[in-house]
């Protein structure tokens, strides 16, 4: 039997790298031994894009893009389709949680400076699959047709229409309509179901090659290829991927699921912040609702989009917003450079540091609570701070990531 | 540990306070429980005789209510008089150009209405019906300021007026019966109550089936954690 399965891998090696494949990106990877929580959610991120084109696949079997039509095939995937509800609650929870795994993600790499140099592109990859993602959860957003699906929509779609001399003409080519209306939920759902997750799934792969590259990071933040066995050329602080990290990521896995169950089965609107309440009204083009939120995790951009409050430099406040917005997202492909500390973990940085990223992340979570509010006086003031400060994180990083007082790096793992 | 902590509170982040009523005033808490399959029933001819005539809740099938409890025969003679099939979708009898005729707006679906409004608002509302001249009704609601729907349930109800009592705390708007109707307050509770517990289930009528298995996926995944912990602790043995 052993004999028949090895003639059949013989058999494909010569017409396919498969051994040499298995070998070079798990049985051969080697990985560093010190790994810790923060290192659960690349592979976590990989799980959830699984469930979204599988779950993605069977909701399209039974929704409609029609805006006449789309509300209530979602109900009929609630109530009509055999577990209609649980692939449905599985996709709407995975849009989220996608988001939630995506962000520790990449906190992990602000932690222990997973973007520095042999890095940067592995980073800028990553970014690439993040804006992707953020594309994905917008125009799915859209899809259900109900109320805050349309005018979150239209907030979206009216920041382009910010956009001087061309705004007026982008936002009518981007829609295929003077408004929001079943010309834009048929382009949605085309980018949604076909271009988006054809380009996402390819950047992951690019980003997976990328990392198999350089080699993954650690919490220490030193390189394990600086140190080999002479004899075998094997990183001494090194163990191969396969088996040691895929038995441990089966553990973060079911881990997870039991959070992600735990949504599905008990709390799938999560208190309004995974399936917003006014979403279960039909769209209404002719009724604006009191209050717009977006879903949780765009309201520290939307927070920012909404701080600018005064005209400047001969731009309004809302394109000011506009651009804000788009920096804030977009700064983060800076980071491999804007940090000139010499070392990369948080575990050997200095006190800057730290309280830089402390007040970032109070920041992130600030603003993304003012998101959900309706704008007033003092919220918009804190709104306002919050946005230095969130910034303020990134631009004087050179600054502040130079002077800081590090410890030195050890030569081997300390784990 | 302490990490992980950390990222269990950062996975717990969201908050449960999204949902205000629009007025701001106190909402009552509404008896809310979908496995009371008798509610459920009483709610659901109530629902088909006093609120089908002008909402639908078109997304919903007769005979889905086999899952309360009801045979097809029973659907067939309690809750279906329109004429309908008992696989038919439950639509409202009143067309949609009528209803904007005559109330100014299109009556809502009520399918999925509990998971906008929640439960605790439709309980709050079914009961804050009262008179006022001033609207084309002659008809206000405490929470839903000059609501479109007349008080269709005056005769179980009676009627209310508004007292408003000034004090240093501010305005306090409150109810008091003038006119009794058929039920008691007590009855009348009761009635909107069970209303209130249907027009739930209608909203997700498979949340007891999702709860029910979610319990069993728990219950598994509890039993592969150990599994795959045990795993994975015998493979790490020559690491640490």
């Amino acid at each position: 039997m052993s004999n028949l399965f090895n003639s059949m891998i013989e058999w494909i090696d010569k017409r396919f790298p498969l051994t040499s494949n298995w070998k070079a990106h798990l049985s051969e990877y080697y990985a560093p031994k010190n790994f810790n929580f923060w290192y659960f959610f690349g592979s976590l991120a990989l799980l959830v894009l699984v469930n979204q084109l599988i779950t993605g696949i069977f909701l399209t079997m039974n929704y409609k893009p029609d805006a006449s039509m789309a509300f209530a095939s979602v109900e009929y995937i609630m109530r009509d389709v055999d577990y209609g509800w649980l692939i449905r609650y599985m996709h709407s929870t995975g849009a989220s949680m996608f988001f939630v795994v995506v962000y520790l993600h990449m906190f992990r790499g602000m932690m222990y400076g997973s973007y520095r140099k042999p890095r940067e592109l592995l980073w800028l990859v990553g970014m690439a699959i993040f804006f992707v993602l953020m594309s994905l959860a917008f125009t799915g957003y859209i899809l259900p047709w109900g109320q805050m699906s349309y005018w979150g929509a239209q907030v979206i779609v009216s920041m382009f229409g910010a956009i001087p001399v061309i705004g007026d003409t982008l936002s009518q080519w981007l829609l295929g309509d003077f408004t929001l209306s079943d010309a834009a939920l048929n382009r949605f759902f085309a980018y949604h179901v076909v271009t988006l997750p054809v380009v996402l799934v390819t950047l992951v792969f690019v980003h997976i090659l990328a990392l198999h590259e350089t080699g993954s990071n650690n919490p220490d933040g030193i390189e394990i290829k600086e140190n080999k066995n002479p004899k075998t050329g094997i990183p001494v602080d090194g163990i191969p991927f396969h088996p040691y990290y895929t038995v441990k990521d089966i553990v973060g896995v079911v881990v997870f699921l039991m959070v992600f169950c735990g949504i599905i089965f008990f709390a799938p609107e999560m208190g309004g912040y995974f399936l917003e309440y006014n979403n279960f009204i039909p769209a209404n083009t002719l009724q604006t609702p009191d209050h717009i939120a977006p879903v949780w995790y765009f309201t520290p951009y939307y927070s920012m989009l909404r701080a600018v409050t005064v005209n400047f430099l001969w731009i309004d406040a809302k394109l000011w917003g506009v651009i804000l917005m788009a920096a804030s997202v977009v700064i983060f492909c800076f980071l491999p450079w804007l940090d000139r500390s010499p070392v990369k973990s948080i575990r050997y940085k200095g006190p800057y540091f730290k309280i830089a990223l402390t007040l970032f992340v109070i920041s992130f979570f600030v603003l993304g609570w003012l998101g959900t509010k309706s704008p007033t006086p003092l919220y918009t003031l804190l709104a306002q701070i919050f946005t230095v400060i969130y910034f303020a994180f990134f631009i004087l990083m050179p600054w502040y990531s130079k002077i800081d007082k590090t410890k030195p790096e050890p030569k081997r793992l300390k784990e | 540990m302490k990490k992980i902590t950390i990222a269990i509170f950062i996975l717990c982040m969201a908050p449960f306070s999204l949902f205000a009523a629009e007025s701001g005033m106190a909402l009552d808490r509404a008896p809310v429980d979908t496995t009371d399959n008798a509610s459920l029933q009483r709610g659901a001819e109530s629902f088909v005789n006093y609120c089908q005539t002008c909402h639908g809740a078109s997304f919903m099938r007769y005979n889905r209510h086999r899952d309360i409890g009801f045979t097809n025969e029973e659907i067939l003679e309690k809750l279906v008089h329109t004429g309908q099939k008992v696989g038919d979708l439950m639509l409202s009898a009143m067309r949609k150009k009528e209803g904007e005729e005559w109330f100014g707006v299109v009556p809502p679906d009520l399918s999925v209405i509990a998971r906008s409004r929640g439960a605790d608002w439709l309980y709050t509302y079914l009961r804050a019906f009262y008179r006022d001249d001033a609207t084309g009704t002659g008809w206000n609601n405490l929470v839903f300021d000059r609501a479109a729907m007349p008080h269709v349930l005056y005769q179980l109800q009676g009627e209310q007026r508004l007292v408003v009592k000034t004090s240093d705390k501010g305005e306090q708007k409150s109810l008091s019966l003038v006119k009794p109707g058929e039920l008691t307050v007590a009855e009348y509770d009761k009635f909107a109550g069970d209303l209130v517990n249907y027009l739930v289930y209608l909203g997700e009528p498979h949340a007891n089936t999702r709860k029910e298995l979610g319990f069993m996926v728990m219950m598994f995944l509890l039993g592969m954690l150990a599994l795959t912990y045990i795993l994975k602790k015998e493979y790490w043995k020559d690491i640490h």
